[in-house]
Parts: structure tokens; C-alpha cells; sequence
């Protein structure tokens, strides 16, 4: 299934690997976290037994004090940072994201969202990345599940530096926060430090033929795919539509309009992600053909992280695929 | 310890205020839950009454105690007891449940005093576990109650907290179980038995006090014993019965989450207040 088809694509990467700069989101986000924990004594951070893996240790280790480890509690540890949310403190909650939201979804709806706490979950090894692990460890519900709860923003950042910038804006912007971060170490899209701002998406790349709306690491997907439509001739924009919610309908119905089409990708199910967000703006106020690329309503497996990529049609080559269909059906 | 007099004789009208209240309100709403309601009376009296150090003019002062009421469906007394405090007029008592009410069928931020929103079962020791850690990381004074049911017994989430509070220590928090037997279903014992109760709490390494819920003065011993113990978190198992004070509604699961009619509810209110 995947011999064949890996070679071209594992050569591009190391190709990409010499020229971009690669970067881990978790150290991202625990340089955010040292930093915010230096400059704000409200900050505090949860854990549960997953706090070495996704490196908020050295939170840990700089301010045990502001630390709690829940162990492996995840209900638990939503239901005390809502205590100390309510008692004027700022709780960053972290731990996989298979299991926050996966086994609390309850205590982030009656907890957090719904007496719209100031509480910050950010969620490690989403989507697919975990690899190995399998489907227990993958997710590909969780933005969409949360998504559905009133009060709550998504974030799922593309890249080292704009986990830094996003975690920090969460930590500005009072009220309750679901932020995805992927366990791959991923090129770098933005430069460092990057200027990213709750809400409004990025226009990474100018163009008129079809708008590739992307989050997470399919950002450099995205990109990538669209630097190979332009040789076809395709002129592709490319947006990064970090914040899903709320979602900035604004530059989706301007890129919308500009291109007549669109194509999301996304590193979970098209059921409830960025592909449903950007489909619903667009049929309410301007609709144009919009095609998802993403899980399609499956589980993951044991593989590598690029396998499961491949296998799963996570690619810049299923996002060009569907940009050619958008382009020539026109 | 020192042992101020307790006036005993304030608190027992208090009960009768907060009782009929319950009563009057479910009847106007027709619906909600009387049951686990009057059962948990004296517990908050005694609390809100007594114990607590709060001042209902400023529901916000960061250095009062909190109480969180787990068991959200026991709106009715959280919602008559800050009433009755003083949080808001008692008259607003009657829009209980209604549209546009901020007295909704279990306890939202919205009202004065409400420190949780609890509802959803086996949050609140948990909510309540965050209070008490910021309080201790803010060094400040103030003391954590949450009341749980027995029914939140059953919750995985109880015991994840249960754990969590003595590992952090946390002397300022006293948990409430109002222990009165029922659950939706039925009897506990029959639908999931819980006992032996104390020895479980026990074997959490917590600090376990037994009394009769209906006990003024044990429920206050017990709270002040709870306040001397130190580095470890106290548990008050209060024994009570569910519908307490209207002969039909004890010991009746279907009182529950049933109320009674405004009829009857009148001849009782009188009946209450004559005793």
C-alpha cells in the first residue's frame, strides 16, 4: 500500500528537512509556558503522568509550586483547574489530546465552557501523530467535539512559532481554550517570532484559481501543494485558518469570492473540523464548491506518522488532486 | 478549640425559613428536587449561618470561604439558603426554573454566592480542590465545603479528587456527604452500595467524622474539628433522610425529583412554622 507511493514523497521530505528549519511544538510550547510563567504569577499548570513527554516538566522544575500533577485523572484535573480558574487563577491543562477531550468532554462542557472559565487546554499529540501508538492514541474527533461547545475557541497551531504566538494570545484573551498541538516535528512556516492574532486567519500565499484553507501541519501541506499547482499553472491561495473557532469567515468568503473554490485540509475527520466550519460559512453567505481533504470518517492505525499521512490521504498531492477537480469543473 | 456558645435557637428558625422555603419554591416551579433538598438543610445553616466566614454584600471578597455544592440538583436549598442570607431578595425565590430567571434548575454563575456551576455529578470535589489549592498557593486563610451526594459516590471523578486532596494536603477542604440513602433509582445500597463509606474515605487518608445530619451542634463540632486538623483533608458523612420534614416525601425515591403541589405544600408551610 505504501511502498511505491512513499518514495517520491519521503525523498521531498528530506529534501525539505535540509532547507526548512524543523521545530517541535511542545518545546514551543513550554518556552510559552516558562515565559508566561515568568511574567504571571496566575499562571499555573496541570498535568496528568504525560507532563515529561509533552515537556511541561520544565514548568514543572522552574515553579513546582504552580504545578499539579493529577496523575492519570483527566476528569479530575478539568474539574480542579475549573476550582482555580474560579479562584483567579490562569490553568494551562495539558496532556494527549486522545484523552482531553476524549475522557473529560463532560467537565470541559459543565465546567469550564459553560461558566466560560479562563482555563487553557492544550492538547499534545493530535491527530495522527502519535503513529505507532495506534487509533487508541490518535484523534480525529476532538477539534469537532469541542468545536460544538458554546464558549469555546480552537486553535490548532501550524508550527513551532505559531504555537509560541497562539499560546501566548490564549493566555491575553480570557476565556476558555481548546489549542491542538501536533507531536511531529514539522517545517517551519513562520518566521520567529510570528504576529498571530485569535480569530484572524493568515494569508500565506496569494491566488485566484482555488483557496487552500488548512490548519495544523497541514498548513506545510498546504503550501507545499501549492508551490506544485503553480508549475501546473494553478494559481493557489493559501490561508492558515489557525483559530477554527471562532473562525474568521470574513477572509473565507473573501477568498471565496476571489477564487470561486475551495479546498480545507485538515489532520483529522472532514465530520466537525475546519472542512465543515469553512462549508457552513460558505453555504450560508456565499457558497462555492468546497472540498475536504482529511480523515474520512475512519480510525487511525499503528505506522509512522509520514505512512499514516500517505495512507490516509493526508497529502499535498490529495490537496492537489482536489484542486485540479475544483479547477477543471469549472 | 474555642467553643463559642452556639445559637442554636436563630439556626433551628433558619432551618424552618430554609425548609418552607424549598417547599414553597418547588411547588411554583413544578418541578425540581425536594427530596435531596431537605435532607442537606442543617448541613447548610450551619455552614452559611455559622461557619462560613461571607459577607452576602460582596459575594466576590477573595478572602471568603466557599462552598460548592456538588449535588446541583439541591439548587433549591443552595438558592434558599443564600436567599435567606441575603445574597438576593427571597422573593425572588418563586422564579425558580422560569424563563428568564437567573435561578435556573441547577446552580449557575450568575447568582450571587453560587461559587459552581454543579449539576453534572462528581465535578464539584474537584472544583472545590482547585479553590483550595489556590488558596494555599495565595496563602490566604480562607476554607473550601463541598457537598456531595451519596449518589456521587458512584462517580470514578470522586475518587480521582478523593486521592488528589490528600496528596496535596489540602487541610482547608472539607467535604459533605449527605448521606441519606436514595438515589434516583432507588436505594443506594440496592443500585450501587457504597458502604462501608467511612472506610473507604479512610483509606484515602482522609480525616473521616461520622454525625446525624440533622444535628445542629454535631454538624458544627465536626466542621470545627475538621478546621484543627492539620494536612489533611476532612470528610463529614452527615446521616440524614431524604425529604426531610414532610412525612410522605422520607424515605421515597420518587421525591427525588418530584414536587409537590401548592396545596399541599400550604398546609404544610403552616404546619412547619406552628411546630
Amino acid at each position: 500500500m505504501i511502498g511505491h507511493g512513499t518514495r517520491p514523497r519521503t525523498s521531498r521530505m528530506v529534501e525539505r528537512l535540509m532547507l526548512l528549519q524543523m521545530s517541535s511544538m511542545r518545546d514551543a510550547y513550554a518556552d510559552a509556558l516558562l515565559e508566561l510563567g515568568s511574567k504571571d504569577t496566575r499562571v499555573v499548570v496541570l498535568g496528568a503522568d504525560t507532563s515529561v513527554s509533552i515537556k511541561t516538566s520544565l514548568f514543572a522544575d522552574r515553579y513546582p509550586e504552580r504545578f499539579f500533577n493529577v496523575g492519570i485523572a483527566e476528569a479530575n484535573m478539568i474539574g480542579i483547574a475549573a476550582g482555580l480558574a474560579l479562584s483567579g487563577k490562569i490553568p494551562f491543562v495539558s496532556t494527549y489530546s486522545a484523552f482531553v477531550p476524549g475522557k473529560c468532554l463532560d467537565q470541559i462542557r459543565n465546567a469550564v465552557a459553560y461558566p466560560n472559565l479562563d482555563v487553557k487546554i492544550v492538547s499534545s499529540h493530535g491527530g495522527l501523530t502519535v503513529g505507532p501508538d495506534g487509533a487508541s492514541h490518535q484523534t480525529v474527533e476532538d477539534v469537532a467535539a469541542i468545536r460544538a461547545i458554546p464558549h469555546m475557541r480552537v486553535i490548532v497551531p501550524a508550527d513551532a512559532s505559531a504555537t509560541r504566538a497562539l499560546v501566548t494570545e490564549s493566555w491575553r484573551t480570557p476565556g476558555p481554550f481548546y489549542i491542538r498541538l501536533s507531536r511531529a516535528t514539522v517545517p517551519e512556516t513562520y518566521s520567529s517570532p510570528a504576529h498571530l492574532e485569535i480569530g484572524r486567519a493568515e494569508v500565506l500565499r496569494e491566488g485566484s484559481d482555488v483557496a487552500i484553507i488548512a490548519c495544523g501541519v497541514m498548513v506545510n501541506e498546504a503550501v507545499e501543494a501549492a508551490e506544485s499547482l503553480s508549475k501546473e499553472r494553478i494559481s493557489a491561495e493559501v490561508i492558515d485558518s489557525h483559530t477554527l473557532k471562532p473562525l474568521d469567515s470574513d477572509a473565507i468568503l473573501k477568498a471565496a469570492k476571489k477564487t470561486g473554490g475551495i479546498v480545507t485540509a485538515e489532520e483529522q475527520s472532514v465530520i466537525g473540523g475546519l472542512g465543515s466550519a469553512v462549508a457552513e460559512t460558505v453555504s450560508e453567505s456565499y457558497p462555492v464548491p468546497v472540498s475536504r481533504v482529511g480523515l474520512r470518517d475512519t480510525f487511525g492505525e499503528s505506522g509512522e506518522h509520514n505512512e499514516l499521512m500517505m495512507k490516509y490521504g493526508l497529502t499535498p498531492q490529495e490537496i492537489m488532486k482536489a484542486s485540479r477537480k475544483l479547477v477543471a469543473s469549472r | 478549640m474555642e467553643q463559642a456558645q452556639i445559637p442554636t435557637g436563630m439556626l433551628l428558625q433558619k432551618t424552618v425559613k430554609v425548609r418552607t422555603d424549598i417547599l414553597e419554591m418547588v411547588a411554583e416551579a413544578k418541578s425540581g428536587h425536594p427530596g435531596g433538598s431537605l435532607s442537606a438543610v442543617e448541613v447548610l445553616v450551619s455552614l452559611f449561618f455559622y461557619k462560613m466566614r461571607h459577607d452576602p454584600k460582596r459575594p466576590g471578597w477573595p478572602d471568603r470561604d466557599r462552598f460548592v455544592l456538588s449535588k446541583g440538583h439541591a439548587a433549591p436549598v443552595l438558592f434558599a439558603t443564600l436567599a435567606e442570607s441575603g445574597y438576593f431578595p427571597v422573593s425572588e425565590l418563586k422564579t425558580l426554573r422560569k424563563l428568564n430567571s437567573r435561578l435556573q434548575g441547577h446552580p449557575d454563575l450568575r447568582v450571587p454566592g453560587v461559587e459552581f456551576p454543579g449539576g453534572s455529578l462528581g465535578i464539584g470535589l474537584s472544583a472545590a480542590i482547585g479553590m483550595a489549592l489556590a488558596g494555599k498557593l495565595d496563602r490566604k486563610g480562607y476554607r473550601v465545603y463541598a457537598l456531595l451526594g451519596d449518589g456521587e459516590m458512584d462517580e470514578g471523578e470522586t475518587w480521582e479528587a478523593a486521592m488528589a486532596a490528600s496528596k496535596f494536603k489540602l487541610d482547608n477542604l472539607t467535604a459533605i456527604v449527605d448521606r441519606n440513602g436514595i438515589q434516583q433509582d432507588g436505594l443506594t445500597e440496592q443500585i450501587m452500595p457504597i458502604e462501608p463509606l467511612g472506610y473507604k474515605w479512610k483509606a484515602f487518608n482522609w480525616h473521616v467524622l461520622e454525625v446525624d445530619g440533622f444535628d445542629l451542634r454535631q454538624v458544627i463540632e465536626a466542621l470545627e474539628k475538621a478546621e484543627s486538623m492539620r494536612n489533611r483533608p476532612t470528610v463529614i458523612i452527615a446521616h440524614t433522610v431524604k425529604g426531610k420534614g414532610v412525612s410522605f416525601m422520607e424515605w421515597d425515591p420518587a421525591y427525588h425529583g418530584k414536587a409537590p403541589d401548592k396545596d399541599t405544600v400550604r398546609k404544610l408551610v403552616e404546619h412547619m412554622r406552628q411546630e
